[in-house]
């Protein structure tokens, strides 16, 4: 086996520091309120794998504090890696603190020139403009998805940035463009809001179609286009409710601007069912029969109970992480936050965006499942339905039946004599050679025609079937085989709290000092995890001279990774002694993770990676 | 709430100026949920000269939530199943889209609007509706049939 360092020479071409200082970051991103920024920090420090290295290298992100959540492994695996990466990023971090709002048009110009009106709205310092520009439908001219930013330095090729959102940001976020747009066009916030979500927060589009037709946008929105009055309830003389029929002078009224007025206790019974039964918000309309007018906020506010205008507002928050692109619920069971990021469906093929909650979970940002580099969502798709369709029945199929020399349907023998009839194809064939039935001669119940060319033809076409199984198998087993591993590596886990406390009181060690033991435990998931989605990966690449150098680096980390899978079975009483070795390990394992990934990530955005699929 | 209310005035309107074609009463006195309607097959379409009954059902929730409609007689036609609940589908009485102004009457003229016009797009019974697109002649002829048959 060859020594780490070694290794870190013949692996040290893949690594990617070298191009990172080429591209000045183009996006500002410094405009996070503080108090996703304190939480931010807490939850990288928990999660930081080497908490040692890590500190130096929190060092300019701790002064700057505008990084969104980078990965956890990112700052501290850079210190590793490459020893130039901490006085260039120092450098290029001043650099990027200089980046001002205008810089930001000003780079979006160079994308194109429609974009420049558009970005320089959003520089009105709307707090949540920055990320809007990110996600509308515009987005085809690049805005998000730009090589500059996603690889920008200090994010490795795998990385992309994003931001993680909590429910006040995103309401925060509407509401600023809801101003925006209402300073624009003039309306009321209550109606400007409707209009976002009739427009699906397309603010730019929105605003052309009002500009070209504003009665029939309005009319569409289910607004009107009559914005006098104020919402209040009121008695009318001589008025009965249509729905209820209840009449009386003193009967409390309520209308909104399209003048369908029923009484209160009706609205409000009406808004409570939609809200609290349908789960209905942002498309609330008026009682009236045939009325299409939109129940705007002012109204909702005045008629219902505030735990309903809680389950109102939330109900909203959630159309709006749905209708944007460039968010998504983090899917944990739960949780509560959103994320932002700027990468497209289109890009899905060329980068696999995995980012990383508050709530500790990662996931893709494409397709919602667990992370999955560093194989592209489509991939993963066809991967886990044909995992679906075949592992369970493969083994068998493989051990107990042979195929159709025709036809190629798949036929169990259950005993009897060696004369095949395929039932679908009526073809006749010798069980033995696999050969015609009709060449056999009399030579039946025992064959002996080896030599026979329809049999070797049909014997070599059953060996093709067989061995795109058998290479199926091979890949399946070893992802099954990482996916089960890191159920007990993960059992482990949960029993390293207790070791550690076993290992304070045995080895005088404090607390502190003990926290190795869920870092590496954290690796080691991460990295079985990667190394799992690598066996499916390799399952669709077509060989090339790439493919050897990503085996290698599969191989490394597999190397890596069992032998500190191994280490950490060992009894407590000598995990103490073990801490520098298990803590070397650990920080060699997510460094060859860094390296594999980096590695795949590169190539895939390159469309350097040929595959055996169409996908 | 009011439903009772509303439920007794809309019966009232309806029983004493009855819309074309349509007469309800309650099927149990004592019961205002449960409507019996009396429909004429309108004319100019397969079901003309039959009489259906159709069942009416308001919810308690009513009129916050639809009614339902459902044919006890038996009817050849895409919107209505061809079992024995003989339900109907109405794009007016699916909870997102009604609206507690909306009205029986309206309810039922639109039902009977629909024996008129069917809208296969919308069909329960797919074969029907394929048949009532591509060979109307043969699905006036079924449909007659079983008019005369079940609605006479």
């Amino acid at each position: 086996m060859l020594h780490e360092s070694e290794l870190n020479s013949i692996k040290g071409k893949v690594t990617c520091d070298s191009s990172l200082l080429a591209y000045p970051r183009q996006l500002c991103r410094s405009d996070i309120t503080p108090p996703i920024t304190r939480k931010r920090k807490a939850a990288e420090v928990d999660n930081d794998p080497l908490p040692k290295a890590a500190t130096k290298a929190h060092g300019p992100r701790h002064a700057t504090s505008d990084r969104p959540a980078l990965s956890k492994h990112s700052s501290a695996a850079t210190e590793i890696t490459d020893n130039r990466a901490s006085p260039a990023s120092s450098a290029s971090q001043k650099k990027r603190d200089l980046v001002t709002p205008a810089t930001t048009t000003a780079s979006m110009d160079s994308d194109d020139d429609f974009m420049s009106d558009v970005s320089s709205q959003d520089d009105f310092g709307m707090q949540a403009s920055d990320n809007d520009s990110l996600g509308e439908d515009f987005g085809d001219l690049d805005a998000g998805f730009d090589d500059k930013d996603i690889f920008g330095h200090k994010r490795k090729p795998y990385e992309v940035e994003f931001k993680v959102l909590d429910p006040p940001d995103i309401e925060n976020e509407q509401l600023g463009q809801v101003n925006e747009v209402c300073a624009i066009l003039g309306l009321p916030p209550e109606s400007a809001a409707i209009l976002l979500r009739f427009g699906r927060w397309n603010k730019e589009k929105l605003i052309e179609s009002y500009m070209e037709h504003p009665e029939k946008t309005l009319e569409d929105a289910g607004l009107g286009t009559n914005f006098e009055g104020t919402a209040k309830t009121e008695t009318v003389p001589g008025f009965m409710c249509d729905i209820c029929c209840e009449d009386g002078d003193d009967l409390e009224t309520y209308a909104m601007r399209c003048g369908h007025r029923f009484c209160v206790d009706c609205y409000r019974h009406y808004l409570g069912q939609k809200i609290k039964e349908e789960g209905e918000a942002a498309r609330i309309q008026c009682p009236g029969d045939g009325c299409n007018r939109i129940v705007d906020s002012k109204s909702l506010d005045l008629l219902v109970t505030d735990d309903l205008k809680e389950r109102y507002r939330e109900l909203l928050t959630r159309t709006y992480v749905d209708d944007k692109e460039n968010l998504r619920w983090c899917p944990a069971p739960n949780c509560k936050y959103a994320v932002d990021c700027g990468v497209k469906n289109r890009d899905l093929h060329r980068i696999v965006p995995t980012v990383h909650c508050f709530c500790k979970h990662e996931f893709c940002f494409g397709c919602s499942l667990s992370d999955h580099q560093p194989t592209p969502c489509t991939l993963v798709k066809m991967w886990l339905q044909k995992c679906e369709d075949d592992s369970e029945t493969a083994n068998w199929i493989s051990a107990n039946t042979k195929e159709c020399p025709r036809c190629m349907s798949t036929i169990e023998k259950n005993g009897g004599c060696n004369h095949m009839t395929c039932r679908k194809c009526k073809h006749e064939f010798c069980w033995m050679c696999m050969g015609l039935w009709s060449e056999h001669g009399t030579s039946w119940y025992n064959c002996n025609r080896y030599e026979e060319k329809s049999g070797s033809d049909a014997r070599s076409a059953q060996a093709k079937s067989r061995s795109f199984l058998e290479r199926y198998l091979h890949y399946y087993n070893r992802y099954a085989n990482h996916e089960q591993s890191a159920k007990l590596d993960k059992d482990l886990y949960l029993k390293t709290e207790k070791k550690m406390t076993s290992l304070q009181s045995s080895s005088g060690l404090s607390w502190i000092e003990v926290q190795f033991l869920d870092t590496a435990s954290q690796a080691l998931q991460q990295c079985r995890q990667t190394l799992k989605w690598t066996y499916a990966f390799a399952f669709y690449l077509a060989r090339n001279n790439l493919t050897e150098i990503f085996e290698d680096n599969q191989k490394d980390l597999e190397m890596a990774v069992e032998s500190l899978s191994e280490m950490f079975e060992k009894p407590v009483s000598e995990l103490a002694e073990l801490k520098v070795d298990i803590l070397d390990k650990t920080a060699y394992c997510t460094k060859r993770r860094v390296i594999l990934l980096s590695d795949t990530a590169e190539n895939l955005k390159n469309g350097e990676w040929s595959f055996n699929v169409e996908w | 709430m009011g439903s009772q209310k509303r439920i007794a005035k809309e019966l009232t309107e309806l029983t004493e100026s009855p819309p074309a074609g349509i007469m309800v009463e309650l099927a149990d006195e004592a019961n205002l949920y449960e409507w019996k309607v009396h429909m004429e097959g309108p004319e100019k379409s397969p079901f003309h000269n039959g009489k259906f009954l159709v069942k009416l059902s308001l919810p308690t929730e009513y009129p916050f939530k639809p009614p339902t409609v459902s044919f006890a007689t038996k009817i050849y036609h895409p919107n209505v199943t061809n079992d024995d609940k003989g339900s109907m589908c109405l794009g007016m009485l699916r909870a997102d889209e009604w609206k507690p102004s909306s009205k029986i009457s309206a309810v039922l003229q639109f039902a009977r609007q629909l024996l008129a016009e069917p809208m296969p797009d919308d069909a329960v019974e797919g074969r029907i509706a394929e048949q009532y697109k591509n060979d109307r002649a043969r699905y006036e002829e079924v449909a007659r049939e079983w008019t005369r048959k079940h609605a006479c």
